[in-house]
């Protein structure tokens, strides 16, 4: 049998194939996780609840499945880490806000009971931006998750629970959710692959909303045969998201296939996206990156994007507005935290007040304005315009290209508070992220360098609507081929 | 002189569709006076986090089924929408509903009312979602809360679909108000949608009102009265906010934007909001939920499948002969219509008018239900064996008072009139020679009456009659009794003048 330490080395694949030869166990994987968790996350602090006892009887049930032979799904036994944002049956709930504290679904997320129903294995929930609202976890209501390669540093976010317990080996994949680039962000800031499906892939059920019209469920993985495992098992149409799709799903759960090389593949530079203000390493190790997929027969194409200047504001009127109605549930009385209060309307102010983090409140407030009477036509209806004129920049450019690569964030990891107090700087975050989310398409994250510092830095590939299945083979070619 | 004002009323009705399961759920749609509370409620209608909304089609076809009797154009692109305002009722902090693109619009009703037809405008019609019900306790015992001021709500009701009617301000009387409200109301318990069951809260309405002078039209600020939940509060509520809003005018006030509650205890209006404090709902489209398109093949199908109308009932009881007034009574209740139907379609082989029917309808049967605290429902009395019944009054086999009786048994047993009238040998004595027999005998018995009759006491002949028809059980045809004993008296008469 290997050590605790070997085991947590592996892939998510190679786990699985592991397993498959019986050369490991699910106990032990999940022990060999668990005791990284205690080892590893008083530092790094990356999960809100860990459920040691469920999970070793999740893996003694695996095992035990196993024994009993035939096939079985390649996630069965395997220990993963789930968002907090994500209900799960048995643990808490908290999307990292106060206001839900103490709250227990009584449901899985339809994602969630996807990778029951293959056989995985819950360690815990793990931490995010209150609602998934930021790009640092440092919004999180109850703890500050640290970047592994340098814990001075974010992890990105709001994932960044999720990201971090992949990165540090406290789990063999995760889940996060991606609104703005809540995936990819974090798993840039933290040298893993993060990959946002196609909006309607993945089934929102279970997932607390943020931004319904964007919000959206995807993996994170230590490589790209990992992340489409997971995508391939949590996606499809569900009767209860009426914004899933009906198409049919590629099948990547016995790993993506590598392309040859890219002779053939056109890969999209949108110019928009090296623009001032980028840290210039990271510019130089994504320009390196084109430049090998060049080399590796790939045309390369100068594609214009030409409202994306406008993502940002559009996404920052959206985003609020749909928050704004979402969160209006919680108002202390039918679950999550409550203070004490005699009069109905001090009840609700007190636990609003005190339940609600400083940024949550920010954007319930640019949401109701812009929705409000003789607003709304200026804001929102005038983003929505905007977010199609978004859509129709991607739906023109891919009618050139395969996929198109830029950078996944403008930096590389960042100091902890260095934007708390400017919420500005902190939203120019996901600058290269937002666009994909307002058009809805397929985007991922891999590591490509590290900066003269050693954080890493993401090369962001993007796909055509519904395009996973011509997207994830040529990241994984990249993958396969690129040196750091 | 005070001056003449004429009203101006839209009307908008929230009817609930009583579908097997709620708009956005699988919970079941209750009778929400009966179930025990918050026992139909799933973490979707109880608005916890990360839940999300399906369609329920059968609301729409239920939604679509009402637009197409009120004539509406139904919508191919529909939207629904959040409307959001924060109340303990609404577990979501926001309502779906629909809003710029609505199920349908742009259609009418015509009314009838004592000035002939009036046509009234429907503004649209859209699909929304109820919500739960609070009850307020003033100091009483609050499951649990004794002796508190309390509120308690109950979510079976939130989510239940609701159908949302708006009517154009076509209106400017409380009458044809009333009557358009009523037919909205019989349409919706013609196509099955809704119990009618005003008592339950299952239907209601909320009146828009503003005055102007008579011969004027401008369109002055108007008030909404909201929750008015049966006619009666419908008209009492309109009426005292006419009158309100005319006395102001005479004293040259102005009357403010607002919305009104209904006080059913003093039976008055009092101010809720005003203009300036009235909710923004900051609608826009539910992302949760795609829009819906709706096939104009489909819309065709379920405008083939709609029942008769009420409006259109009417119209045929009164071709076959009835009055207004009696059609009126017939087409009220579905069920009424319904037994009225299968009684007309019971007719082709008799000589009974659709008219009798009516009559013994609305007369004897409806007496014996109240009577008994009876309904249709549960009638043991065919609309077959009705008509047979009064075909054996009209062909003169049993008189009009052993038909009554006839139909009483049947009320109890469910037999058949001609089973009832054979076995109690009910059948009428129409032989006018056992009838002479009889009045012949009663006169040689009775001389003194006889006497007094010659004698000019006129009144004794109604006497002699009932004698008769006592001695004859009650069974003899009383025409041919009146015959035989005019000529039997006219003869002792002739007799008495000879002699």
């Amino acid at each position: 049998m290997m050590s605790n330490t070997s085991l947590i080395q592996l892939s998510l694949s190679q786990a699985s194939q592991a397993l498959r030869q019986g050369e490991t166990s699910s106990v032990a994987l999940t022990e060999a996780v668990l005791s990284q968790i205690s080892q590893a996350d008083g530092r790094l602090q990356a999960f809100l609840h860990v459920s040691a006892e469920q999970a070793l009887a999740q893996a003694t049930s695996a095992d035990q499945a196993r024994q009993a032979g035939g096939t079985h799904h390649p996630l069965l036994g395997i220990p993963l880490a789930i968002k907090d944002i994500l209900c799960l049956q048995g643990m808490p709930a908290t999307a990292g806000s106060r206001i839900l504290q103490g709250y227990r679904p009584v449901y899985d997320a339809t994602a969630v009971t996807r990778l029951r129903q293959a056989g995985a294995v819950f360690v815990g929930k793990t931490n995010t931006d209150e609602f998934a609202m930021g790009s640092s976890t440092e919004n999180s209501a109850y703890q500050v998750t640290r970047n592994p390669h340098d814990l001075e540093r974010v992890p990105g976010g709001s994932s960044g629970g999720s990201a971090v317990a992949v990165a540090a080996h406290m789990a063999f994949g995760a889940l996060g959710t991606d609104t703005g680039g809540s995936v990819r962000q974090p798993a840039s800031l933290c040298g893993v692959v993060g990959f946002k499906p196609s909006y309607g892939r993945v089934s929102r059920w279970g997932v607390i909303a943020f931004a319904s019209s964007l919000d959206q469920v995807g993996p994170i993985g230590r490589t790209v045969d990992d992340v489409a495992l997971l995508f391939s098992t949590i996606a499809g149409h569900d009767p209860l998201d009426s914004t899933t799709a009906p198409n049919p799903v590629p099948d990547f759960t016995h790993g993506v296939s590598a392309l040859p090389d890219l002779t053939g593949v056109r890969v999209g530079v949108p110019r928009q996206y090296f623009i001032e203000g980028i840290q210039p390493e990271v510019e130089a190790a994504v320009r390196r990156a084109i430049e090998h997929m060049r080399a590796l027969g790939a045309t390369l194409v100068d594609v214009d994007l030409p409202h994306t200047e406008y993502a940002l504001p559009t996404y920052y009127i959206i985003a609020p507005a749909e928050a704004s109605a979402n969160l209006a549930r919680y108002d202390g009385v039918r679950f999550g935290s409550r203070q004490a209060e005699t009069d109905l309307w001090a009840l609700y102010e007190q636990s609003r007040g005190l339940g609600f983090g400083a940024e949550v409140k920010r954007r319930i407030m640019l949401g109701t304005y812009t929705l409000s009477a003789g607003y709304y036509d200026a804001y929102y209806l005038k983003a929505q315009q905007v977010r199609t004129l978004i859509k129709r920049d991607f739906e023109q450019a891919f009618q050139q290209v395969d996929v198109m690569a830029c950078p996944t964030a403008p930096t590389t990891a960042f100091k902890l508070g260095s934007k708390t107090n400017d919420p500005l700087q902190m939203y120019l975050e996901d600058i290269f992220t937002l666009p994909a989310s307002l058009a809805g398409v397929p985007a991922i994250s891999l590591p490509c360098e590290t900066d003269s510092q050693g954080l890493p830095i993401g090369l962001q590939l993007i796909g055509s609507a519904f395009g996973e299945a011509r997207l994830l083979p040529i990241a994984k070619t990249f993958e396969l081929t690129y040196q750091n | 002189m005070k001056r003449q004002y004429q009203p101006v009323i839209g009307l908008e009705v929230h009817a609930e569709l009583e579908t097997a399961s709620k708009m956005f759920c699988g919970c079941a749609v209750v009778d929400s006076t009966m179930a025990e509370p918050n026992r139909h409620v799933c973490p979707v209608c109880l608005g916890m986090p990360g839940m999300l909304p399906t369609i329920n089609a059968k609301a729409i076809e239920y939604g679509t089924r009402v637009a197409l009797a009120l004539n509406c154009e139904v919508q191919p692109f529909n939207v629904f929408a959040r409307k959001n305002y924060f109340y303990p009722d609404l577990p979501k902090g926001y309502q779906i509903s629909q809003y710029e693109y609505p199920l349908a619009l742009h259609g009418w009703l015509d009314v009838e009312t004592s000035a002939g037809t009036q046509r009234i405008r429907i503004r649209r019609v859209h699909l929304e979602e109820d919500t739960g019900k609070l009850t307020h306790v003033d100091g009483g015992y609050a499951g649990g809360y004794a002796g508190e001021n309390a509120s308690l709500v109950d979510l079976n009701r939130a989510g239940v679909p609701l159908l949302e009617i708006v009517s154009e301000p076509d209106i400017h009387s409380v009458e044809v108000l009333k009557a358009f409200a009523e037919q909205l109301h019989a349409i919706l318990r013609y196509l099955k949608v809704n119990s009618g069951d005003m008592e339950k809260g299952v239907i209601r309405f909320e009146s828009n009102v503003s005055v102007r002078p008579i011969g004027s039209d401008v369109l002055n600020p108007r008030t909404e009265i909201k929750n008015l939940n049966s006619f009666r509060a419908l008209t009492r509520g309109t009426e005292y906010e006419i009158a309100r809003q005319s006395a102001i005018y005479d004293q040259a006030g102005t009357v403010r934007q607002q919305t009104m509650g209904w006080n059913e205890m003093r039976q008055q209006t009092f101010a809720q909001r005003s203009k300036e404090n009235a909710h923004d709902y900051r609608y826009f489209p539910e992302p949760d939920l795609p829009p819906v398109q709706i096939d104009p093949a489909w819309v065709t199908e379920i405008r083939a499948q709609l029942p008769e109308l009420p409006a259109v009932k009417q119209d045929r009881y009164q071709q076959l002969g009835l009055s207004a007034y009696d059609a009126g009574v017939l087409v009220a209740e579905p069920e009424t219509a319904h037994y009225f139907d299968q009684a007309l379609s019971a007719l082709a082989s008799t000589r009974v008018s659709a008219k009798s029917v009516a009559n013994w309808l609305t007369g004897q049967v409806f007496a014996l239900l109240n009577a008994s605290g009876q309904n249709l429902a549960n009638l043991k009395v065919t609309p077959a064996q009705l008509v047979e019944l009064i075909g054996l009054v009209e062909g003169g086999t049993i008189n009009i008072n052993s038909g009554r009786d006839v139909l009483k048994k049947m009320f109890e047993t469910g037999e058949s009139a001609q089973a009832i009238v054979a076995r109690d040998g009910l059948a009428q004595v129409s032989d006018s020679s056992l009838i002479a027999r009889t009045i012949d005998q009663l006169i040689a018995d009775n001389p003194n009456e006889l006497q007094n009759y010659l004698a000019g006491k006129e009144s004794l002949a109604q006497w002699f009659f009932g004698q008769v028809m006592k001695q004859l059980k009650g069974q003899a045809n009383p025409q041919v009794i009146k015959a035989e004993l005019t000529a039997a008296l006219e003869l002792r008469k002739k007799h008495a003048q000879d002699s």
